[in-house]
């Protein structure tokens, strides 16, 4: 879902005057940071996914009272819409609405997080073991990974989950984890094949060097950029996909505070002329799955060795 | 080409294969954890068991290996698969085949899904263009600041802020003036009306291409970028070709080459895509009735119709595959 | 070889279909130098500062008459090649003195329209890596063909018989059949030779091939030089051939051109320029050609890099690795002393380098 990464080189048309030596010698990761310092949307999108992270993690910092804390919600407050005292309104269920996307913050980001980690640990283990070693094992590996990409994403997950009865966080994650490996895995293994045909990979082999030295020094150095830039962009896009698979109904359930569920109960009545329990969690989710995408595209421009 | 076809359709068959065999797999896997999805239907009262049985093996759920975890049912599978092969796709759990379900409303999915292709891909390949030709000026940094902007919206939020804002705030009015003309304002609607049957597909159109236009929208200008600085740009230009004739002949066919690539995989996402807006705008469409299926708990209905649309989106995918070796002659030699 | 191009040339400027020519309007004078380049400044705005790529670079190239330009990557070479087509990414380069006269016209005072049609049909260039350098959607044929369906507003079908001619003249064999390949079902020195009768198509000139035979192995490239040279001789073409090679450019060249840091260095005809350098650094750059007679001793280089172009050292650009440096290269520029038989060097102490 995310940019098909160009992996070809493009032809410089001249040759560029060479580029000055001496004191200005920068390594790879400081050019990096050079030149993401600099960059104004870095900061933005950094704040941004730390705040959000915060609330994910710490929501008292951000709200006082636990919409799930008893006494909490009262049905009389229910719909009501915002006012001084209470700038977000309240939902269809009486809670205070600021609270409640606050609480459901940790939900997705959590779920988001904990598939990103296992997408990235699959994807980089599998497709430098298919890249490197070629062979039998790489076949099977691409066999498998081409029929799980004949199924679409929300098909599969719905099938899983629409049977499933447990729908909490683990089975969530088991399930976007099960359909999430392939795309991080595919990336991986074609990043390692073109890393492996590289010159210094034979002259460090012709060193004496062992596969396993070679991969750790070599190989994941050079496909790191890649990885990080996707696991940044995917996890914005997994807190996309759970509150997606949680609005159709088959993620989190009532009564837990979410954001997928909150636009489900807010959607109709919003119809009704309440706005606010519509657009306010939509926005919550819109402005986090941004600020992931957001930083996760800076780090693409940083890291792209063609635009230095 | 002929022979590059005859290789595709070799490697599509143990690939339809396979990942109707993990469809099989999952379904299996979960009722054997579960337990079978009959015998929950009837929730707390419990009917004699032969009528149990009965619908059991109806519904395909009567055997044996599904009692063991682990198993992977193979026989089952290929029960499945002949049963697929003569168009069964099973039964709801109130008697209808699934089959007959899914073509009562195929044809409006059809059209949802052709209005957001057709809008994704003209608009997208467009405004792709433009940015590319205008790199870092203003044009380039909005259609990069507003793709980014439509990909972090998940269909559903996109679909339910407009059907709230457009569909209701705006559309409303526009129906209820007097001077705007009908059409408009029924291109705008909140839901599916029979009456227009396209027209009022337009709006749910959009909300489903959103996400695919911005993702080609990018997917061109960067590989617009890219081929405008390569060797062959320079040749053209040692050429004295003419600017609008290197970009539009000389580049543009090389850049579209990414997007065909992506239209298979978003093939995929707009059928996912299609579930989510066809409930919102209540649309009596094939992804309603999967939509549907989940809140019944119709578990049949969710398999067959996923099956069905795997097969579609896999066959889909092989067609585009196709298309991708017509455009590029390279990859008809490998 | 039959020049089959000579002669439909003839029936083309009788073929009422012809384009009028939009270089009608100048006068080119027939009297004067094929091309001169004459004082030619090109500079690079990069984020590092603005980098001096070509340096007031002057040469002449007569009809039949090839010219090497010789120098390691980055000296300015294809920059100045490139500047005399006028297919420069401007910016971030940009051409900021001189001339580039062809048969008197100054080629930078024109505007972009009559610069487009001056490519191909007077001044051809040929590149180093045929592969990218050839669009890899489109046969050989069709893009020989566009030469002339662009050009001279030829019909497809006269366009594709062209293109066979054209591959028949650059000696492939079945030509009728392999106009209908792409790019990348030829072999690489095939491939060149595509990229010769693309440049050829339209009856140029001059041609400047930028390292043509760069990528190619060793036996490919004699025969691709070879082709290059005997077209030339027959159509009379002035040649600039570009490259870091030596050995190449001694059997073909007439004059050899030596370029570094973005300046001309020397200048002179071959022999003199193999049998007695006039300049540090080609003296340098032939010694450090490895000789068979040398075996089992160090190969000699020359010591440190070539220098930043956004900021050279003063003076000299070579002194700082120069053997025959004394103080007053660090401080003056040496500019490109004439020398007996119309030879040239930029070296304040020349007569020592002829000399050693």
């Amino acid at each position: 879902m995310s940019d098909v990464m160009a992996g070809q080189s493009a032809g410089t048309q001249t040759e560029q005057p060479a580029a000055p030596s001496g004191d200005k010698n920068r390594s790879l990761w400081g050019d990096v940071a050079y030149q993401l310092v600099r960059s104004p949307m870095f900061w933005v999108s950094l704040t941004l996914v730390l705040v959000i992270l915060s609330m994910a993690f710490v929501p008292s910092l951000w709200a006082e009272t636990s919409p799930n804390a008893s006494g909490a919600c009262q049905l009389e407050n229910a719909r009501q819409k915002p006012s001084a005292a209470h700038p977000f309104g309240f939902t269809a269920a009486g809670c205070d609405m600021w609270s409640s996307v606050v609480y459901g913050t940790g939900k997705s980001v959590i779920v988001a997080i904990l598939v990103t980690i296992g997408t990235v640990a699959l994807g980089v283990s599998l497709g430098t073991f298919a890249g490197y070693f070629g062979g039998f094992g790489d076949t099977l590996i691409s066999r498998v990974t081409d029929v799980f990409f004949g199924l679409p994403f929300i098909l599969g997950a719905l099938v899983f989950l629409a049977i499933f009865p447990e729908r909490n966080v683990w089975t969530i994650t088991a399930v976007l984890t099960l359909f999430g490996w392939t795309s991080l895995t595919r990336v991986m293994r074609g990043s390692v094949i073109s890393t492996k045909q590289k010159d210094y990979v034979d002259a460090a082999r012709a060193l004496g060097a062992g596969d396993l030295f070679i991969i750790r020094k070599h190989v994941l150095a050079n496909s790191i950029a890649p990885v990080i830039v996707l696991a940044t962009i995917g996890l914005g896009t997994f807190i996309g996909v759970e509150a997606t698979l949680t609005y159709l109904g088959v993620g989190y359930q009532r009564p837990t505070v979410s954001w997928g569920l909150l636009v489900a109960e807010g959607q109709n009545l919003a119809l009704a002329g309440y706005w606010h329990l519509l657009v306010i969690p939509a926005a919550f989710i819109v402005i986090t799955v941004l600020a992931f995408i957001l930083l996760g595209d800076v780090l693409r421009d940083a890291l792209d060795p063609r635009t230095r | 080409m002929g022979r590059y076809v005859a290789r595709r359709l070799i490697q599509f068959m143990p690939v339809i294969l396979g990942t109707l065999f993990l469809l099989h797999i999952l379904s299996v896997l979960t009722i054997q954890i579960v337990g079978d999805p009959v015998r929950a239907l009837f929730g707390e009262n419990a009917p004699p068991a032969s009528v149990i049985q009965q619908m059991r093996a109806d519904y395909n759920l009567d055997d044996p290996c599904l009692k063991q975890t682990g198993n992977p049912c193979v026989g089952l599978f290929f029960d499945r698969l002949g049963q697929y092969g003569t168009g069964n796709f099973g039964i709801n759990f109130r008697g209808r085949e699934v089959t007959e379900l899914f073509l009562e409303r195929f044809p409006v999915t059809v059209r949802l899904t052709v209005i957001a292709l057709v809008f994704e891909t003209i608009v997208g390949i467009f405004i792709g263009v433009l940015a590319g030709l205008r790199k870092d000026k203003f044009a380039d940094n909005f259609v990069r600041f507003s793709t980014v902007l439509l990909i972090a919206f998940p269909v559903f939020v996109f679909g339910t802020l407009a059907q709230l804002f457009v569909g209701l705030q705006i559309g409303l009015k526009l129906r209820e003036s007097t001077w705007a003309p009908d059409w408009l304002g029924q291109m705008l609607n909140v839901v599916y009306s029979p009456d227009y049957p396209w027209l009022s597909l337009m709006l749910p159109g959009l909300v489903l291409g959103a996400f695919s236009l911005a993702a080609i929208a990018r997917l061109t200008r960067t590989s617009l970028i890219e081929n405008l600085r390569s060797d062959y740009v320079r040749t053209a230009r040692a050429k004295g070709l003419s600017g609008p004739r290197i970009v539009g002949i000389h580049t543009l066919r090389n850049s579209l080459i990414p997007v065909v690539t992506y239209i298979g995989i978003d093939i995929g996402i707009l059928l996912g895509g299609a579930l989510v807006t066809e409930g919102i705008f209540n649309i009596p469409g094939v992804g309603q009735l999967v939509f549907l299926a989940i809140g019944a708990n119709d578990t049949p209905v969710i398999l067959g119709v996923v099956t069905i649309l795997t097969i579609v989106f896999l066959v889909s995918n092989l067609l585009v595959d196709i298309l991708y070796a017509a455009l590029d002659p390279r990859i008809r030699y490998e | 070889m039959s020049n089959t191009l000579t002669d439909t040339t003839k029936s083309n400027e009788a073929a009422p279909r012809t384009k009028k020519s939009p270089l009608s309007g100048l006068s080119f004078d027939s009297s004067a130098p094929l091309l001169e380049v004459e004082n030619l400044q090109v500079e690079f705005h990069t984020r590092d500062g603005v980098a001096h790529a070509v340096n007031d670079v002057s040469f002449a190239l007569g009809e039949g008459e090839t010219l090497g330009i010789l120098g390691e990557s980055g000296c300015g070479k294809s920059v100045t090649a490139q500047a005399i087509m006028g297919i420069l990414d401007t910016p971030p380069a940009k051409v900021t003195g001189g001339q580039v006269r062809y048969r008197g016209v100054d080629l930078l005072q024109l505007d972009e329209k009559t610069r487009r049609h001056i490519r191909a049909n007077k001044i051809a260039m040929i590149f180093q890596d045929a592969l990218s350098s050839l669009n890899p959607v489109f046969t050989v044929g069709w893009q020989l063909g566009e030469l002339y369906r662009k050009h001279t507003g030829a019909s497809r079908k006269e366009a594709r018989a062209k293109a066979v001619e054209l591959l028949e003249m650059v000696g492939i064999p079945a030509a009728k059949a392999r106009v209908n390949d792409y790019p990348h079902q030829f072999s690489g020195g095939m491939r060149q030779r595509v990229m010769i009768a693309m440049a050829l198509a339209l009856q140029p000139d001059v041609i400047i091939a930028d390292e043509p035979t760069t990528a190619l192995d060793v036996t490919v490239q004699a025969q691709v030089m070879t082709l290059l040279s005997d077209l030339q001789r027959e159509m009379q073409l002035g040649l600039i051939l570009i490259t870091h090679d030596m050995g190449v450019v001694a059997d073909v060249a007439d004059k050899i051109c030596v370029m570094y840091a973005g300046h001309a260095v020397e200048q002179a005809d071959v022999y003199e320029i193999y049998e007695q350098p006039a300049h540090p650094y080609t003296k340098a750059l032939l010694e450090s050609i490895p000789r068979i007679d040398q075996k089992g001793q160090e190969l000699t280089v020359i010591k440190g890099l070539p220098p930043a172009l956004v900021d050279p050292p003063p003076g000299c650009a070579f002194h700082p690795r120069c053997a025959f440096a004394q103080d007053r290269c660090k401080t003056d520029e040496p500019p490109l002393y004439k020398l007996p038989g119309n030879r040239r060097s930029a070296c304040h102490y020349w007569e020592e380098v002829v000399k050693s």
